[in-house]
């Protein structure tokens, strides 16, 4: 049982380090000459990096506002797996904790999927798609199997 | 008549700019005699897309000719210094259809054998600040997070209050109704009606979201 219990903590907490790391470092797309994300472009040049603001576009703004909720809900349901845990009765399901996860799951896939569609836009063609951007693609199915687990799993003891 | 040398103009590479702005296009010229006072500036523009050429501005023994025909009209001012080799212009209120390319043309005479310069002007829409449209989203969300939330225990409570109420009405009848009784009957316990509701509720909305 309370192996159990660590292996659902672990998945989350894997879900949601993924989470940060991807939406904080954010090398979304890099090339030779340098990596552009959400927040900022860096090219590297001879005397070290230069950086400067991403453009202020409505969809890199979207993207940028749902990473955000998805680090938002997955906190939320964190902390209220961790109340339902102590306050739900013998048998109860974790409805409100797989929801938030669930949702969570939902947000991280959708600012992937503007950030596919809309690269074009952004990058040039020599860019190829960085790490941050492969770990939000992993990080969506980690959440949704995680906020599943929650909505089946019940209560015990 | 004197020997010409040749003379080196010098602009900008390129200038961005936003739609409703002033631009100040630079101009000047190096050359290995004085200033002379036939010195002269000339200004030509060439829209983006567009093969033609047009002149808007002419500086010639002391006197500034203002574009006063063409798409430049009532917008073009003279800030340069020919006493000092600068031809600068300014152009006001800038427009989309301003994207284009200016081209500097200085002569001092007898050194006239140069290659004019060419500055490319780029005017950009007013972006949306950054983060404006980020943090309207992140808002609108937790809002509507924070009203479902208020909302379910607004049901929650008002719910209660009716069950209360009305199992009060219950416990009221059934001490009127019956003559015979082992003893008062106590008052429907608020709490316990809470528990029973949430209960109620609780399996309901399992049944919801099954």
């Amino acid at each position: 049982m309370l192996l159990l219990l660590l292996g659902i903590i672990f998945l989350h907490l894997a879900a949601l380090v993924l989470l940060f790391v991807s939406t904080i470092v954010s090398v979304w797309a890099s090339s030779e000459t340098g990596t552009s994300d959400l927040w900022k472009n860096c090219t590297l040049l001879s005397g070290g990096h230069q950086c400067s603001p991403a453009s202020t576009g409505e969809w890199i703004q979207a993207v940028q506002a749902v990473m955000i909720l998805s680090i938002i809900f997955s906190c939320l349901s964190l902390f209220l797996f961790f109340c339902q845990l102590f306050t739900l009765q013998k048998g109860g399901r974790f409805f409100l904790t797989g929801t938030f996860q669930i949702l969570a799951s939902l947000f991280v896939m959708s600012g992937a999927i503007i950030y596919t569609v809309m690269s074009p836009e952004w990058v040039l063609g020599t860019y190829s798609f960085g790490y941050s951007y492969i770990l939000a693609w992993v990080a969506f199915p980690l959440a949704l199997i995680s906020g599943l687990i929650y909505v089946i799993l019940r209560k015990r003891e | 008549p004197e020997q010409s040398q040749a003379i080196v103009i010098y602009t900008g590479w390129e200038r961005h700019a936003l739609v409703g702005s002033d631009v100040r296009l630079s101009c000047s010229f190096f050359s290995w005699r004085w200033t002379s006072e036939d010195v002269s500036f000339s200004w030509t523009y060439r829209p983006d897309g567009s093969r033609d050429t047009i002149s808007i501005f002419h500086y010639t023994r002391g006197v500034p000719y203002l574009d006063n025909k063409g798409p430049f009209k009532d917008r073009l001012e003279f800030v340069g210094n020919p006493g000092r080799r600068d031809g600068s212009i300014l152009i006001k209120n800038l427009d989309l259809s301003d994207n284009g390319t200016f081209t500097c043309d200085a002569k001092n005479p007898p050194d006239i054998v140069g290659r004019p310069s060419s500055v490319r002007l780029l005017v950009f829409e007013n972006p949306i600040q950054a983060g404006v449209i980020t943090g309207a989203i992140i808002g609108v969300v937790l809002g509507l997070l924070v009203l479902i939330v208020v909302i379910y225990y607004l049901m929650r409570f008002l719910v209660a209050r009716r069950v209360f109420s009305l199992s009060v009405k219950h416990g009221k009848k059934k001490k009127e109704g019956s003559q015979q009784r082992q003893g008062p009957v106590p008052p429907a316990d608020p709490s316990k009606v809470k528990a029973a509701t949430s209960e109620k509720k609780k399996q309901e909305s399992r049944k919801d979201k099954k």
